[in-house]
């Protein structure tokens, strides 16, 4: 079996920003369950999170594709 | 971009240098495709806001009220909710300019014939967090003066021993993480899935057209997966328009906050 160990590693990398995502959408589904009035703040407050974790993830697949060959 | 790579023998993978497509030329003075749908985006957008604000009417019509149902949003929601309602208003055009380039281009990703998203290119989402970039330092500079800004940088009421690491470490936040996600999330996201389209429609054409007769049925499952992978793509190309922003908005406010 040949292949690119880069992709793996980008595997490898998504794990962290896949658990760091659910946690946040995670305690935002139940902050707008248990006050429905707050989630224009909390959807803010949510996907700035989001984006910080995902940046991660992100940088992952940049030096998967960069360090390819 | 499917009509360019079907018909090898062999399948080969879709990657990165798919989405750099010349049409006129070759190398650093090309005329591209993200060109192109770039400058068709900045035409469209500016006939529809030209043409909608001319004749504004009390009683909007379909246009107007898609048009200031956008504005409304950005204004809204990214701009007074974040920004806060004393410094918001210098910084809506950005905004709403931004947001609605951004969705613009991301579309014409999942448009029939168009579907290049412009933002997979590295450079087109650089140049546009270049713009936020340097908005947001000089309005942090012309608010708290050079050392302020640099002060800024630091949570006050920390101890002595952590303030030069925090220092540092905000620093390159600052400078240097800040506007390379910013441009990297937008290309990345555009890249991997329009990649992730090309590898189900190119996979399935090769299985479809190329392969054994047992391999026809995952061929059409593929070609289901575009399709399923293309709303997912609109879904992402909404979200990826308003995190952009959102994020701009966020920089800009805590260049305008007076307390950290």
């Amino acid at each position: 079996m040949t292949g690119n160990i880069a992709i793996l590693a980008y595997g490898l990398a998504a794990i962290g920003p896949g658990i760091g995502i659910g946690l946040i959408f995670a305690a935002y589904i139940n902050g707008v369950a248990r006050q429905p009035e707050a989630r224009g703040v909390l959807q803010t407050i949510a996907f700035t999170g989001f984006a910080l974790v995902e940046a991660l993830a992100l940088l992952g697949l940049v030096f998967a594709f960069l360090f390819k060959s | 971009m499917i009509l360019i790579a079907a018909g090898s023998e062999s399948f080969e993978a879709p990657g990165i240098a798919d989405f750099w497509q010349p049409l006129v030329g070759d190398g650093a003075f090309a005329l591209t495709r993200s060109m192109i749908v770039f400058g068709v985006t900045a035409l469209v957008l500016s006939l529809v806001l030209i043409r909608v604000s001319g004749r504004l009417r009390v009683v909007p019509g379909k246009t107007q009220f898609a048009v200031e149902g956008v504005y409304s949003f950005v204004r809204n929601s990214l701009g007074r909710d974040i920004i806060g309602t004393k410094d918001f208003k210098p910084f809506l055009p950005l905004l709403f300019s931004l947001f609605i380039v951004i969705l613009v281009n991301n579309l014409f990703g999942v448009v029939p014939f168009i579907q290049f998203p412009t933002f997979s290119r590295l450079g087109y989402a650089a140049a546009l967090t270049a713009v936020v970039y340097v908005t947001y330092h000089t309005v942090g500079i012309r608010r708290k003066g050079f050392v302020g800004w640099l002060k800024s940088f630091v949570p006050s009421g920390l101890p002595a021993g952590i303030v030069p690491v925090m220092f540092i470490l905000e620093f390159l936040t600052f400078v240097v993480i800040r506007p390379a996600t910013l441009a990297l999330r937008l290309m990345g996201n555009m890249l991997a899935g329009h990649l992730l389209l090309l590898v189900f429609t190119l996979g399935g054409e090769f299985l479809l057209l190329h392969s054994t007769a047992i391999n026809k049925a995952p061929g059409v499952l593929s070609f289901g997966m575009t399709l399923v992978m293309s709303a997912f793509e609109i879904l992402v190309e909404f979200l990826q328009a308003y995190i952009f922003v959102l994020l701009t908005a966020v920089y800009i406010a805590g260049a305008v906050a007076d307390e950290h």
